[in-house]
């Protein structure tokens, strides 16, 4: 017996196998969506302590109706005019004595929130109102927030808080980590996040 | 000047597609890397809605996900057409909520528990009433931490009315 060579093995369709997978993972692959926006539920209080008393004007009320308007502080307001308003509340800044804001850039109207410690925003939504619409909103009053902390950063540090955020999280990042989150912090108390929704 | 004058054939000389294959395969293995397969089915629709201002939810093994929103038509003859809550692969109503949430964290680790977050997968159209409940039984359990899990893109990609 004469000894052969293998005969070699026709690889020519292999790239059709291989497409014949690659299609199959292409149409089965949903790429999950895992961004959102982050918030915290209070706790039920059952303890009967006398809720603390707060001024009228610190408290910003925009309630969404069942046809989806808006309302806020009594007036009707369009859905692009909220981040502004909320802002123009937010860092008003009209307290006076221990209640005066240091930082605020706002126009210190007396009869609008003393400072950002102060003052709050609440929410309240119809049982009708629709979930796209209540999370636009949501989305403009976290905007609100986020607009006032990068700025005060960019005035303090010179960067936004979102870059600072980054390099906290960068492990390759080269400097005092424990410092930028006392930085971080610092901001984040000057300009809480004060959404009530009411039940 | 012969010698020079090879054959001029007018036809292209065949393209080598041996390396055909090896690029296929490449797409093929990163498809396969990335493709997460979906834990649950859907039963109801789930077009989230968009927002700009988003974080991402880093650990996915400490999310809970609630969904809500409309049967799928493969169920609206049995269902309706009101939104419905699913926990895992059924409907559910808000009395399950406790106990799915007392499950999950019976499933976890003891020091995981205060970390785990509840993401609630919402469809754009469904009503802020159910999912008021859902939120007002997710406090009596004391899952506070939660996510509305949305599409990054700007909010007048929503639909308002």
């Amino acid at each position: 017996m004469a000894k052969r060579s293998a005969p070699e093995v026709n690889a020519g369709s292999m790239a059709d196998i291989a497409f014949l997978l690659l299609i199959f993972f292409l149409v089965t692959t949903t790429i999950e969506t895992d961004t959102g926006l982050n918030r915290k539920l209070p706790p039920i209080d059952d303890t009967e302590v006398e809720p603390p008393i707060i001024k009228e004007k610190n408290i910003f009320t925009v309630y969404i109706n069942k046809f989806n308007q808006l309302l806020v502080e009594d007036q009707v307001m369009p859905l692009e005019d909220l981040r502004k308003s909320a802002v123009a509340f937010l860092d008003n800044g009209g307290g006076t004595g221990p209640d005066a804001c240091t930082y605020c850039n706002g126009k210190r109207d007396p009869k609008s929130s003393d400072n950002p410690d102060k003052a709050i925003i609440s929410l309240k939504n119809d049982r009708e109102t629709k979930y796209s619409t209540y999370i636009s909103v949501q989305n403009e009053l976290v905007a609100a927030y986020n607009q006032l902390r990068d700025t005060r950063a960019m005035e303090l540090y010179g960067k936004t808080l979102k870059e600072m955020e980054a390099n906290y999280g960068d492990v390759n990042w080269i400097g005092n980590k424990e410092k930028l989150q006392e930085k971080i912090e610092k901001i984040k108390i000057e300009y809480p996040q004060k959404l009530s929704e009411v039940q | 000047m012969a010698k020079f004058n090879k054959k001029k054939s007018g036809d292209l000389p065949a393209i080598n597609t041996a390396s055909l294959p090896d690029i296929v395969f490449m797409l093929l293995f990163f498809f396969m890397v990335a493709t997460t397969m979906r834990e649950t089915t859907l039963v109801v629709q789930n077009k989230l809605p968009y927002a700009d201002q988003v974080e991402k939810l880093d650990k996915k093994d400490l999310v809970m996900y609630i969904y809500i929103g409309q049967p799928t038509e493969k169920f609206q003859s049995k269902f309706g057409k009101e939104s419905r809550i699913q926990l895992n692969d059924k409907f559910a109503d808000l009395t399950d909520i406790r106990a799915f949430i007392a499950s999950e964290r019976a499933s976890k680790r003891e020091e995981l528990v205060p970390f785990l977050t509840v993401a609630l997968k919402v469809d754009e159209d469904a009503n802020m009433g159910l999912v008021g409940d859902v939120k007002q039984e997710l406090r009596k359990e004391n899952a506070l931490k939660i996510n509305y899990t949305t599409r990054k893109g700007e909010i007048s990609g929503n639909k308002m009315n």
